[in-house]
C-alpha cells in the first residue's frame, strides 16, 4: 500500500495540482486579456474602455463571464449536434493542452519533454479542427465559408511557421523548450533571427485568426463566420479558446525568440526579479502587439492573405533556413 | 502496470475508431474517427519511446493530411444513402474476391519462413543504453547510414508534388489578378495629369 501511494497516487496528485494551477492562471490571464484588449483599443481610439463595473472596470470580465454562462445554449435543429458541441470543446481543450510543455521558469514546467517544440507545433496545428467542425456542423453557409477560410489559412501559415521554428532549432540544437531558452545565442545569431521573428509574429496572427487576418470570422461579410450559430456556453468556449490560443502563441514566441524567463538583453542586475515575472511581461508585450495590429490595420482580402503566405513568407523562410545553416557552418557555430 | 493499461486503452480506441471509419454513415464522421485513430496510434508510439515519430505523425497526418481529407469530404455534395442503395448487388462478388485474397494470404504466410538471424536485424542499430535522445539517434541514422534511401524518398515526394501541381494547374481567362509589382511601379504621371483650366471654359 505504501508502495502504491509513493509510485502512483502521490505523483498523480502533484501533477493534478500543477495542472490545476496552470489552468487557473491561464484562465485568469484570458479573462484579463479581454479587459486589456478593450482598454488598449480604447486608448488607441481615445476612449476610456470599460469603466462601469468595479474600479476602472476591473470586474468587467467577470460580469461578461457570468452573462455568457447564464444564457441559453441554442443548438440549431438542422445542426449535427454531437459535432456542433464537440467543436468548441476541442478548440478550448487544445488551447489549454499545449501549456503542459511551456516552461515559465527555470524548473517550472509540467512536462519537460524532449520534443517539446514539436508537441507545441502539433497542438497548434490541430486548432483548425475546432473551427472546421464548427463550420460544418452548424449547417449554415456563413459558418461553412468561415470554416473553409480558416482551414486554408491555418494550413498555409503553418508551413512558414514550421520553417521559422527550424531556423531557431538550427541555432539551438535541441527540441526541448527549456534548452531552447537557456542555450546562449551570440549577438549575430540574434540579428540573423530577427527577420524570422517578424515572419513568426505575422504568422501567429494568421494562426489565431486575429485581425488583420480574421477572415474566418469576418463580421462584415460572414456576420461572425464559423461561430455565427453559437450562443452562450458554446460561444464562450470559442471565445476563451481563441484568447487562450493568443496567449499560448505569445508564450511560444517568448520561448523561441525573446529568451523566455531570462532577464531581457542578458542584463544580470535584473535577475533579482523572478523568472516567471519576466516571462509574463514578455508574453504581455507580444500580446500588446496583437492588440496594436488589431487597432491599426484593416482586414486583408482573401487572395492577399494567400499570396502573403505562399508567395512571400514561404520562399523567404525557406531561403532563411539555407542562410542560417550556411552561416552557422561558415562560422563554425553549429551547436554540438 | 500503467504502461500496459495505457497500451490497452490506446489500442482498443484505435481499433474501435478504425472500425467506425468504415461503418459510420456520415463521411465527415468517418474522417473524424480517422483522426481519433491517428491520435491513438501516436499514443502507441509514445509508449514505445518513439516520441519523435509520434509528434510527426500528429503534425503531418492530423495537422495537414486529415485537414485536406475533411476539407474535401465536407464539400462533397453527394447523398451517400443513394450511393449505398445498389451496393447490395455487389456483395456476392465482393465476398468471392475477399475469400480469394484471404486464401492467398494464408498460403503465402503459412509457408513463410524467417531466417533465424532476421529478428536480430530488425531492431534499430542503436544501443539501448545510449545517451542520445530519440530525435538525435534518428537524425544520425537517416543522414549517415540511410542517406541515399532518405534522399530518394524526398525526391519521390518532390516529383509527386510537381505532378500534382502540373495535373491540376490551369490558366483561366477572365480572372482579375492583383499584380503588386505593377501597382507599386505606377507613377503619378501614369494616372493623372495637371491641366490649367481657365475659368468659364471647362477642361
Amino acid at each position: 500500500m505504501e508502495d502504491m501511494w509513493n509510485t502512483y497516487i502521490w505523483p498523480t496528485l502533484i501533477i493534478l495540482g500543477q495542472i490545476g494551477l496552470m489552468i487557473g492562471v491561464v484562465m485568469i490571464a484570458v479573462a484579463y486579456l479581454t479587459y486589456f484588449e478593450r482598454k488598449v483599443l480604447g486608448a488607441m481610439q481615445r476612449r476610456q474602455g470599460p469603466m462601469t463595473v468595479g474600479p476602472f472596470g476591473l470586474l468587467q470580465p467577470i460580469a461578461d463571464g457570468i452573462k455568457l454562462f447564464s444564457k441559453e445554449t441554442i443548438i440549431p435543429s438542422q445542426a449535427n449536434a454531437p459535432v456542433f458541441i464537440l467543436a468548441p470543446m476541442m478548440l478550448f481543450m487544445l488551447a489549454l493542452l499545449a501549456w503542459a510543455v511551456i516552461p515559465v521558469d527555470a524548473q517550472m514546467v509540467i512536462a519537460n519533454i524532449n520534443v517539446g517544440i514539436l508537441f507545441l507545433f502539433a497542438v497548434s496545428s490541430m486548432g483548425v479542427y475546432g473551427v472546421l467542425m464548427a463550420g460544418w456542423a452548424s449547417n449554415s453557409r456563413y459558418a461553412f465559408l468561415g470554416g473553409l477560410r480558416s482551414a486554408s489559412q491555418m494550413v498555409s501559415y503553418e508551413v512558414s511557421m514550421g520553417l521559422v521554428i527550424v531556423c531557431v532549432l538550427l541555432c539551438v540544437g535541441s527540441l526541448n523548450l527549456t534548452d531552447i531558452v537557456v542555450t546562449p545565442r551570440p549577438v549575430w545569431v540574434q540579428i540573423m533571427l530577427l527577420p524570422m521573428l517578424v515572419v513568426f509574429l505575422v504568422s501567429i496572427l494568421a494562426e489565431t485568426n486575429r485581425a488583420p487576418f480574421d477572415l474566418p470570422e469576418g463580421e462584415s461579410e460572414l456576420s461572425g463566420g464559423f461561430m455565427v450559430e453559437y450562443s452562450a456556453m458554446t460561444f464562450a468556449l470559442f471565445f476563451l479558446g481563441e484568447y487562450a490560443n493568443m496567449i499560448l502563441m505569445s508564450a511560444m514566441c517568448t520561448v523561441l525568440f525573446l529568451g523566455g524567463w531570462l532577464p531581457p538583453f542578458g542584463i544580470e542586475v535584473l535577475a533579482f526579479v523572478p523568472g516567471f515575472i519576466w516571462f509574463a511581461l514578455k508574453t504581455a508585450g507580444v500580446l500588446f502587439f496583437f492588440l496594436w495590429t488589431r487597432a491599426t490595420f484593416p482586414r486583408y482580402r482573401y487572395d492577399q492573405l494567400m499570396r502573403l503566405g505562399w508567395k512571400v513568407f514561404l520562399p523567404l523562410t525557406l531561403l532563411w533556413v539555407f542562410v542560417v545553416s550556411g552561416m552557422l557552418i561558415a562560422f563554425d557555430a553549429l551547436p554540438q | 502496470m500503467i504502461t500496459s493499461l495505457a497500451f490497452y486503452l490506446f489500442a482498443s480506441i484505435l481499433v474501435l475508431s478504425a472500425l467506425m471509419v468504415i461503418t459510420a454513415r456520415n463521411p465527415v464522421h468517418s474522417v473524424l474517427f480517422l483522426i481519433l485513430g491517428f491520435f491513438n496510434a501516436a499514443g502507441l508510439f509514445v509508449l514505445l519511446g518513439a516520441e519523435f515519430i509520434a509528434m510527426i505523425l500528429v503534425i503531418v497526418y492530423v495537422g495537414a493530411v486529415a485537414v485536406l481529407f475533411l476539407f474535401v469530404v465536407m464539400m462533397l455534395d453527394i447523398s451517400f444513402s443513394d450511393l449505398r442503395k445498389g451496393a447490395m448487388q455487389y456483395v456476392p462478388m465482393g465476398l468471392v474476391i475477399g475469400a480469394v485474397l484471404l486464401l492467398e494470404f494464408f498460403t503465402l504466410f503459412g509457408a513463410w519462413q524467417f531466417a533465424p538471424e532476421a529478428m536480430g536485424q530488425v531492431s534499430a542499430p542503436i544501443a539501448a543504453d545510449s545517451e542520445l535522445t530519440n530525435t538525435e539517434a534518428l537524425g544520425q541514422l537517416v543522414y549517415t547510414k540511410y542517406f541515399l534511401p532518405f534522399q530518394l524518398a524526398g525526391l519521390i515526394l518532390l516529383v509527386a508534388m510537381i505532378g500534382a501541381i502540373v495535373l491540376t494547374h490551369r490558366q483561366r481567362s477572365g480572372v482579375y489578378k492583383q499584380r503588386v509589382a505593377e501597382q507599386f511601379a505606377r507613377k503619378r504621371e501614369d494616372a493623372m495629369e495637371v491641366r490649367k483650366v481657365s475659368s468659364g471654359s471647362g477642361a
